[in-house]
């Protein structure tokens, strides 16, 4: 058994591609961060990331699976689920090692397991997508903390660029403490520095209005309710308790 | 802006459009233009209420004051309500703000009728030309159209609206009549095929030129209130299915009557909400439009209900049972839809998963399909199966004995009355 260690890029899992077959090592097991030197018989490698390699893996793959297959396979990575690298390395390598087109071979456990992945992931971002709750700020700019199972933010650009073209928005993820920010022009990736910002001051940065249209809806969600239908384990399987602090409506 | 004002006035007619069901979001092709505000190309349920239902688009009444004396309807004329009416502006405005906060994904506009029906029409019209041509919102607009509006008003309405409905009301002519005596299904019939005459034309001339102007892209919908008036439920779905085929309708809503008055010709006050029925007639709804289902296979002559116990696909197939057991790794698509317990996507997932190796029952289990209901009506890579040559009462039984469903719980709860 050797140990691969590498930077938990998606890059890094390429190249981590090419020493495995480079090296033709057979069993491996895929190791994020730095390396502790502690168990002084395993075979350890630390993988340092080079694009080149990374390229020509990456370009091996578009031969071997669909460009949405491949879409997949990235988004699976990205969203950085404890302890499911091993899987997508086993994924790789079943697509290298099989002589056609695979992405569909569910019986098999690599590319059930990467389905299984991408299902959790879309519907996470679909959630995102769904429950994100801006508040204006004073200077025009809309507001909103999330904090997602998994690391979707990256997915989540094109929705709210498409839909918020018009007005200057954030949505940072504190619990990964990176945010995106719109500028009526780009997208860029951004963190905020929470620790020396005053709470009082960032409750006089909502706009005079901002309450005003929260109680609005908050009203409007009480409305719309038909107590004679009360369904409250359908409710809660829709909209789960772990993100309601977030929501202005559950607040 | 008045907050105490607005807030009084959205109470109000939020809760007086609660009743009408849809909130779908989906189907629309309208994309952001020239980076404007919104697009409606996605379909999303921003929140859900206590009750489970999605809420995807602020659902108001323009007005809650009508000419009209419908029985089964809150907002009839002589029921002793507080009355309110938005102003074109309010409206825009609330949509606006919701949208950009990302609490909807539109506007679903519907009215009590007041004065007549173009005058109540042409408000509606107006709130959806000033979103779209003042503030280039491209979000999702449902508007109600309003028996009996003038087709200038209909056309006009399309070519802002994404989505237009008209509601039955009443699944049958017969139940109408005991209910709104003022109404008539033509004047809700004539409008729809209106709309469906233009719709088709108008994505004709889209085909031909590319900058013809959308026109509904999302389509019609209508809406039937079961359990207040006594129709079978295969009167109901003949009802839906000649609606989807006649006026190519997106979606028949199903709306369990919540009773809110006291009248004779109705249920009484105390009466449930029949939630399961209606749950029961949406699966059947499903059938025809995913499973390719026949509406009577799913309820004809013999069997003119649904089985409250059972989803209508295990009913349907407990009733074949001579179709079964189906070979998951050979039988076509068709056929993998009927098994009770795989849905759409498990069916296709199966096809494609089944090209590679013959799939076993675990395979099946992951691939996301309800192994408990299909065990009893496929094979697959295994030499386990079922042996038995069971009735269909009996995996009836057996089934509902395993099974977690709320609704076995309502059913013993109701045994242990009496």
């Amino acid at each position: 058994m050797t140990t691969l260690i590498y930077d938990g890029t998606f890059e890094g899992l390429l190249t981590a591609v090419f020493e495995i077959y480079e090296q033709r090592l057979t069993h491996v097991r895929m190791q994020k961060g730095e390396w502790h030197n502690t168990a002084l018989f395993e075979n350890v490698i630390k993988v340092v990331t080079e694009n080149t390699r990374a390229t020509r893996v990456l370009k091996g793959l578009k031969q071997k699976i669909s460009a949405q297959g491949l879409q997949r396979f990235y988004a699976a990575h990205m969203a950085e689920m404890d302890g499911e690298d091993d899987n997508l390395i086993g994924y790789i390598r079943y697509v290298f090692d099989s002589p056609k087109n695979v992405e569909e071979d569910y019986g098999n456990k690599y590319v059930m397991r990467v389905s299984e992945i991408v299902r959790m992931v879309r519907r996470e971002k679909h959630r995102m997508e769904a429950f994100i709750r801006f508040q204006e700020l004073r200077d025009k700019t809309y507001y909103s903390a999330i904090e997602p199972d998994f690391n979707v933010l990256p997915l989540l650009i094109k929705h709210f660029r498409n839909r918020y073209a018009d007005q200057k928005w954030i949505i940072y993820d504190i619990k990964r403490s990176y945010g995106l920010y719109y500028d009526l022009h780009e997208t860029q990736y951004i963190s905020l520095d929470f620790a020396t910002i005053n709470p009082g001051n960032v409750i006089s940065a909502y706009d005079d209005n901002e309450a005003v249209y929260q109680e609005l809806w908050r009203n409007y969600f009480t409305s719309v309710n038909i107590p004679a239908r009360k369904n409250t384990k359908l409710h809660l399987r829709h909209v789960p308790k772990r993100y309601w602090k977030h929501l202005t409506e559950k607040i | 802006m008045n907050v105490d004002r607005i807030t009084e006035k959205l109470n109000i007619l939020a809760d007086a459009a609660k009743y009408d069901v849809s909130c779908a979001s989906s189907g629309s092709k309208r994309q952001n233009k020239d980076k404007g505000l919104g697009n409606a190309s996605n379909g999303i349920c921003h929140t859900y209420t206590e009750d489970g239902r999605c809420v995807s688009l602020l659902k108001i009444l323009f007005t809650n004051v009508c000419i009209y004396d419908c029985a089964y309807c809150v907002s009839r004329k002589t029921n002793d309500i507080k009355r309110a009416a938005f102003t074109v502006q309010e409206v825009v405005d609330l949509t606006i703000s919701f949208y950009r906060r990302n609490y909807i994904e539109g506007l679903f506009l519907s009215s009590g009728i007041f004065k007549d029906a173009d005058y109540t029409m042409e408000r509606l019209v107006q709130v959806a030309k000033k979103l779209r041509l003042e503030h280039n919102f491209n979000g999702y607009i449902h508007l109600k159209s309003i028996p009996g509006a003038s087709d200038e008003l209909m056309r006009e309405a399309g070519l802002y609206a994404d989505r237009l409905s008209i509601n039955l009301e009443m699944p049958t002519e017969a139940g109408l009549k005991l209910l709104a005596p003022e109404k008539n299904r033509q004047d809700m019939i004539t409008p729809m095929n209106f709309l469906k005459d233009e719709i088709i034309q108008r994505t004709e001339e889209k085909k031909l030129f590319k900058k013809a102007p959308i026109f509904a892209p999302a389509g019609q919908s209508t809406q039937v209130i079961i359990g207040a008036t006594p129709e079978t439920d295969q009167q109901i779905l003949q009802m839906s299915d000649q609606f989807y085929k006649g006026f190519k309708l997106k979606r028949v809503y199903y709306s369990g009557y919540v009773p809110v008055l006291s009248d004779s010709r109705l249920p009484a006050l105390n009466t449930a909400v029949p939630m399961v029925r209606e749950n029961r007639l949406y699966q059947a709804d499903w059938l025809m439009r995913f499973y390719h289902f026949k509406v009577n296979e799913i309820v004809n002559h013999d069997n003119p209900l649904l089985d409250l116990d059972i989803d209508p696909k295990l009913s349907w197939a407990i009733r074949n049972l001579q179709e079964f057991p189906v070979d998951i790794n050979k039988a076509d698509l068709r056929m993998i839809l009927r098994v009770p317990g795989i849905g759409v996507q498990s069916a296709q997932k199966i096809v494609a998963a089944r090209a590679f190796r013959k799939l076993n029952w675990d395979q099946l289990k992951k691939l996301g399909i309800a192994v408990n209901r299909a065990r009893y009506f496929i094979t697959c890579n295994s030499p386990q199966y079922e042996r038995r040559d069971l009735t269909g009462t009996a995996i009836k039984q057996y089934i509902l004995a395993e099974s977690q469903s709320k609704y076995i719980k309502n059913s013993t709860v109701q045994l242990n009355l009496f």
